[in-house]
């Protein structure tokens, strides 16, 4: 197969989509070594192998809004040299997802169906409906699927099953769905025990690491309000009727502004990390007590955090463990167990205290600025 | 790790079903046993709402409120309006801590 021949295969498979590849050279993927022929067409052969550059794509995946648009083509792929009777796994478009299943494929020929899930994984694509039933359908139609295989079975992820309904594939499209496991690395050994899963297989976990590694996500959109809240902070203490002084904003507001940064800290990394041995099952009220904890503690440490003044005691107390409740609460987003039911509840009973809490703060603020003034 | 006790939507409706299994295999939180040939709850409280089982049941055994339990989906869904889903595509404040 020559460059040119292969080229023009990426042109074909785009389809209408995505932010890739008008065909030149360097619009092909590195990670694609060549084509497999079949009676549908060319199909690109891609390696097992991941690079620095994908390992540094990954981790600006998880630290920042990189992540939002890293996709592959959707289309068939070929691992290995797959032929007629070889399995066909199905994956999101998500190049993350994608880069961690052919890693773990080493050794096999199978073929990978990649479905368009707008670069979202398979879980969160399968919980929009993205990666769903009818986007297989279309997808196994569009890439004469039939004509490529003999048998008629797919293995879908399991985590893919909320958006995969089995029986209307096969209503619609013929193939028998297999849920696979949960991990692809487990899929080596679900293919060799001739497609079966073992419990553990089919459980999610939700570890110290797994919860380590969403934590950049949850604290970088933070900092950015982070900064608002400094300047406010700094702003109102530097407040006088004779003007802004520096001295004053720095002496009064720095103590906040740290003190404002453990409460995020407690909210957003402290929390998900300690989770399952915080009490209590609700997000808001672990967040708070981390929170709450957090701010004792760190004025007991380090005494230029410490309040004098009661009114700001009362705010270091009221608002900074609400600030942290919010941003546990908002960690329910990257757990693996929390359903809808139960965060609407918790949302119910914490957002008007969430507000209440930053009124009355405000309130107490002006109170303690007007005293500071002599005006009361 | 368990979520709030007793406020899931999760429900079999015993006479539809027909004891295929199909729940207890897509389910990724063990949430279902089999019982006497039928699927039966074994723990509620482990259910995450997804929806797998319910969009799997080929008998329409099992109804469940399907959703994302995740804060700011819910919170971006009550004030735009909408399901709350997940992703950030299409969205205005693109970078929000979501999957």
């Amino acid at each position: 197969m020559t460059r040119l021949k292969l080229k023009s295969t990426v042109g074909q498979k785009n389809g209408p989509l995505s932010p890739c590849c008008p065909a030149s050279k360097q619009d092909l993927p590195a990670w694609v070594y060549g084509a497999v022929t079949t009676p549908a067409g060319p199909v690109l052969k891609v390696s097992t192998g991941l690079t620095g550059k994908d390992y540094w794509e990954h981790f600006k995946c998880r630290t920042t809004s990189f992540r939002n648009n890293y996709t592959v083509n959707p289309g068939l792929y070929a691992v290995g040299d797959p032929d007629k009777n070889s399995d066909v796994l199905v994956s999101s478009n998500y190049k993350y997802s994608f880069d961690i299943l052919r890693r773990e494929l080493n050794g096999l020929n199978v073929w990978v169906l990649v479905l368009d899930t707008k670069g979202i994984n398979v879980w969160c694509a399968a919980g929009k409906g993205t990666f769903g039933t009818n986007e297989l359908i279309g997808r196994i139609a569009r890439v004469r699927l039939k004509e490529i295989v003999d048998h008629r079975r797919l293995i879908v992820p399991q985590l893919g099953a909320p958006g995969v309904s089995a029986y209307k594939v096969k209503q619609a499209a013929g193939f028998h769905v297999l849920f696979g496991p949960v991990l692809a690395k487990d899929l080596p050994a679900y293919i060799a025990a001739g497609h079966k899963a073992t419990e553990s297989m089919r459980k999610i976990g939700f570890s110290i690491l797994d919860r380590l590694v969403l934590t950049p996500l949850e604290l970088s959109p933070v900092m950015k309000k982070f900064i608002l809240f400094t300047i406010f902070v700094f702003a109102v203490f530097g407040l006088t009727p004779s003007g802004i002084i520096f001295r004053d904003a720095i002496s009064g507001g720095l103590p906040f502004v740290l003190l404002g940064f453990v409460s995020v800290i407690a909210g957003a990394l402290l929390t998900p990390l300690l989770l399952p041995v915080i009490p209590f099952r609700s997000f808001a009220i672990k967040g708070w007590l981390v929170g709450l904890l957090s701010v004792y503690v760190s004025m007991k440490l380090f005494p230029m955090l410490d309040q004098q003044n009661i009114l700001l005691i009362i705010i270091v107390y009221l608002f900074f463990p609400l600030v942290s409740s919010y941003l546990a609460l908002l960690f329910t987003g990257s757990t693996t167990f929390t359903g809808m039911t139960g965060v609407k509840k918790e949302l119910g009973i914490s957002v008007p205290l969430y507000l209440g809490g930053t009124a009355i703060s405000l309130i107490i603020l002006v109170i303690y600025k007007l005293g500071e003034w002599r005006i009361i | 790790m368990k979520y709030l006790s007793n406020v899931v939507s999760l429900k079999i409706i015993p006479e539809l079903c027909v004891g295929c299994g199909t729940c207890l295999e897509v389910c990724p939180h063990k949430v279902f046993e089999m019982r006497d040939g039928k699927a039966a709850i074994l723990d509620r409280d482990r259910c995450m709402e997804c929806g797998a089982c319910a969009g799997n049941c080929a008998f329409g055994a099992i109804e469940v409120d399907k959703g994302v339990g995740c804060a700011s989906a819910i919170i971006h869904s009550l004030i735009y309006g909408g399901e709350p889903v997940c992703g950030c595509e299409g969205d205005s404040s693109g970078n929000k801590g979501c999957c």
